[in-house]
C-alpha cells in the first residue's frame, strides 16, 4: 500500500551537469519497493509544479542490513528536475509510493538481459539486486548520448553484472544506439528452442522505418572504462533457451528492443514512461494502448496497469 | 463537535466535500489509500452507456497553478460500472455519486433508468459540460432550453437526487443554473473546467492531442467561486461549488460564496488525501468560529463592511 512521506534529503550527487542522484529518507517507501514501481515526487509548497512526477526508485539505501532510505536518479529536464538537481541536504520532498506493477522475476531465468536508455538506467539497480539473489546471471545493456553520461558502471560490475555499453558519440562501446549491441548478441544466443510466441512479421520493417541507426562494425570497448564484453563474438556458448529482456529507456528504444525480442524469440518486459497525473488510476492521463482478444486493443493506464508491460503486448504503432 | 451534514435535495451527506468526477477515477482506485466512506460523496469518472476509449495521449498538460485535460472520457460504461465497480463502492460503504454522459437525450434518459435500479447509487450528477467531446455533453450545456430539456427528461424517469453539471463556458451561468431549476434539479455543480490551449512553441504544436481542453486547478478557483456566488442568488436549490479547491480555505471560501457542499478535483492527484484534510480543516474552522453546523456557513458572505469602507473613503 503506498504511503505519503515528507522525505528529507540525505544527500544529492551530482554525476554530470544534468544528471543526479538523490538520497532520501523514505525507509517505510524503500523496504516495500519491488523493482520496476515508482514513487510520485513533488517540491515546494506552491503551485509550480502543480502536480508529482513519477521516478523509478534507483536504490535502496541500507546501514547494517537496515533499510534507511531510497535513491533517484534524474535527468535535468524540466521544473521539477531541475528543484531536484538543486535540492540540498536537509530539504523536504514529498514521495508517495511505492506504485505501479513491478518487474516480473520469471522463476529463474537462466539469463536476465537489462537494456538502458540514459537515465532510464534507473530501475535496473534493485532489479540487479533481486535477480542476483536468485542466482541469475545478468548483463547490462547501457546506452547514452556518450560515455560521459554512462553512470554507475563500478556498482553494477561490483555485482557481477556483464557490461555492454553504446554511445551515439561512440566514445565509449558501440558507436550507435544500444540496440546495435543488442541485436548482435540476439544473433549469437540464437533463437530458443521453443518460440516464445508468434512474431509480428512487420518487425524488421517497423524498426526500419523508425530509423534505428544501421548496425555499424563494433569499436573495442575502453578499457578505461573498465567495461568488459561479454562472449557475443561468436567464441563462447550460445546462451540457453532462457533469456529475459528486461528495458526501460525512450519509447522508440523500448520499441525497438520489444520488436528484436519479438524477432529473436525472447520474452521483453518494458517500463514505460508516459505523462503522467496522479500514479494512482484517477486521472486517466497516462494511458497506453495494449494488445485485447485478437485483433483489439485498449487504453490501459501505464501507473496501474504498468508501468512494467509484456513488450509484446504494447500496441507500438 | 460542529455538525457536518449537508442536505441536498433528498440526500444528506455526512459532510460537504466531494471527490470530483474525473479526478477520482471509479473511486474503487483509492479504496486501499482512502477510507472513503468518510467522504461526503465520491463523483466517479463519467459514464456513457458503452465504453469509451477517450482520446491519443498527450491527454494532459501542466499550466500555471493549473493543468489541461482532454481525456475524452475513456470509461467502461454504465454496465460493467455497475457490475465490476459498484459492489466494491457499496462494501467501502461510499456514497456514490454517478456522473451520466449521453450523446442524445435519450442516452441520459437511459442512464437515468438504469442506474435508478442499481443498489448504492445516491445521486445522479448530468454531465452537461465537458469540453472534450464533439457530441453531447456540453451541447446541452451551452444551451438554455437544452439544459431544461435534459434535465426535465431525466427528472421525470428517476426518484434519485439529479444535479446537473454546468460549464463555466458561457456568459450567464446563472440563468443555467435557473434552466436547471426550474427542470426539476435538486441541485447544481459548477463550475467544470474552462476551455483553454496551450502550444509548443518550437514545434508549434498543441501540447493536446486533442488541440484544446479544459483548464482546472487552483488558476481557475477565484472564477469559480463568483459564478458559485453569482448561482446561489439565482436559485433556491442547493449550489455545490467547485474549481481549483486546494485548501482549508479554499473549500470555505466556496462555502461562504454560496456553496451547501464543495468538490475537490484537481488537488487529489496532487494528494489522495486531500478530502479528509480538508474535512478536518473545516471542523476546526467551524470550533474556532463557534459555528454548530457547516449548512449555517453557506452564503454567509458579509459584504456590508466592505460597503461602509466605500461610503467611508
Amino acid at each position: 500500500m503506498p504511503v505519503d512521506v515528507e522525505a528529507r534529503v540525505i544527500a544529492n550527487t551530482r554525476l554530470s551537469p544534468d544528471y543526479n542522484v538523490i538520497a532520501l529518507a523514505a525507509p517505510d517507501i524503500a523496504a516495500s519497493t519491488a523493482p520496476g514501481q515508482f514513487v510520485m515526487v513533488k517540491l515546494g509548497r506552491g503551485f509550480t509544479p502543480l502536480l508529482r512526477r513519477p521516478f523509478s526508485v534507483f536504490e535502496v539505501l541500507r546501514t547494517n542490513g537496515h533499510v534507511d532510505g531510497l535513491t533517484l536518479l534524474s535527468k535535468r529536464v524540466g521544473v521539477t528536475t531541475s528543484m531536484l538537481f538543486d535540492a540540498v541536504e536537509g530539504d523536504v520532498v514529498s514521495c508517495l509510493g511505492p506504485l505501479g506493477r513491478p518487474f516480473e522475476l520469471l522463476d529463474p531465468p537462466a539469463e536476465a538481459w537489462m537494456v538502458a536508455g540514459g537515465v532510464g538506467l534507473a530501475p535496473f539497480a534493485t532489479l540487479t539486486e533481486a535477480l542476483r539473489g536468485r542466482g541469475t546471471t545478468v548483463t547490462l545493456f547501457y546506452g547514452a548520448r556518450s560515455g560521459r553520461e554512462l553512470f554507475y558502471l563500478d556498482w553494477f560490475q561490483a555485482r557481477g553484472v556483464r557490461m555492454v555499453l553504446a554511445t551515439e558519440d561512440g566514445s565509449v562501446g558501440d558507436h550507435g544506439r544500444v540496440t546495435v549491441p543488442l541485436e548482435r548478441a540476439l544473433r549469437v544466443a540464437g533463437r530458443p528452442q521453443k518460440a516464445a510466441g508468434d512474431l509480428p512479421p512487420s518487425s524488421e520493417a517497423s524498426a526500419e522505418r523508425r530509423g534505428d541507426p544501421p548496425e555499424r562494425i563494433a569499436r573495442p570497448t575502453l578499457a578505461g572504462r573498465g567495461a568488459q564484453r561479454p562472449d557475443l563474438g561468436g567464441g563462447g556458448q550460445p546462451s540457453g533457451s532462457s533469456i529475459t529482456i528486461y528495458a526501460c529507456g525512450p519509447e522508440p528504444m523500448l520499441e525497438a528492443v520489444a520488436h528484436l525480442a519479438a524477432r529473436y524469440g525472447r520474452p521483453s518486459q518494458v517500463s514505460v514512461e508516459r505523462v503522467m497525473g496522479c500514479g494512482l488510476g484517477g486521472c486517466y492521463s497516462c494511458v497506453i494502448p495494449v494488445r485485447e482478444g485478437r485483433d483489439g486493443w485498449r487504453y490501459v493506464r501505464s501507473c496501474i496497469g504498468g508501468p512494467v508491460f509484456a513488450g509484446a503486448d504494447i500496441v507500438w504503432d | 463537535m460542529p455538525d457536518l451534514s449537508v442536505q441536498i435535495g433528498s440526500l444528506k451527506l455526512a459532510n460537504p466535500v466531494i471527490a470530483a468526477s474525473g479526478c477520482f477515477g471509479y473511486g474503487v482506485e483509492y479504496g486501499e489509500v482512502v477510507d472513503l466512506s468518510l467522504l461526503g460523496g465520491v463523483a466517479v469518472k463519467g459514464l456513457f452507456l458503452a465504453e469509451r476509449q477517450g482520446h491519443p495521449p498527450e491527454r494532459i498538460v501542466e499550466t500555471p497553478a493549473g493543468m489541461l485535460n482532454a481525456i475524452g472520457l475513456q470509461g467502461i460504461g454504465v454496465h460493467r460500472f455497475i457490475k465490476e465497480k459498484l459492489p466494491e463502492l457499496r462494501e467501502r460503504r461510499a456514497t456514490v455519486i454517478v456522473n451520466i454522459c449521453g450523446s442524445t437525450l435519450d442516452e441520459y434518459v437511459e442512464l437515468a433508468r438504469i442506474l435508478s435500479d442499481a443498489d448504492g447509487v445516491a445521486a445522479l450528477e448530468l454531465n452537461i459540460s465537458c469540453p472534450n467531446i464533439k457530441e453531447g455533453g456540453i451541447t446541452f450545456g451551452c444551451s438554455l432550453n437544452g439544459t431544461f430539456d435534459v434535465v426535465s427528461a431525466v427528472r421525470k424517469v428517476t426518484r434519485l437526487p439529479v444535479i446537473p453539471k454546468l460549464t463555466p463556458n458561457v456568459t450567464d451561468v446563472a440563468s443555467f443554473a435557473r434552466a436547471s431549476e426550474e427542470a426539476g434539479a435538486d441541485a447544481v455543480s459548477l463550475v467544470n473546467t474552462f476551455l483553454a490551449m496551450a502550444i509548443d512553441v518550437e514545434t508549434r504544436r498543441p501540447r493536446l492531442s486533442n488541440i484544446v481542453g479544459g483548464l482546472s486547478g487552483p488558476a481557475i478557483r477565484p472564477i469559480a467561486v463568483r459564478m458559485v456566488y453569482e448561482c446561489r442568488r439565482a436559485v433556491q436549490i442547493p449550489v455545490i461549488g467547485m474549481g481549483g479547491i486546494a485548501s482549508t480555505g479554499d473549500a470555505l471560501e466556496f462555502l461562504i460564496a454560496g456553496a451547501s457542499a464543495v468538490q475537490v478535483g484537481t488537488a487529489n492527484f496532487v494528494d489522495p488525501f486531500i478530502c479528509t484534510k480538508l474535512l478536518d480543516g473545516i471542523r476546526q474552522y467551524l470550533e474556532r468560529h463557534g459555528v454548530s453546523r457547516v449548512s449555517d456557513l453557506t452564503g454567509t458572505l458579509d459584504t456590508s463592511a466592505r460597503e461602509k469602507q466605500w461610503i467611508s473613503s
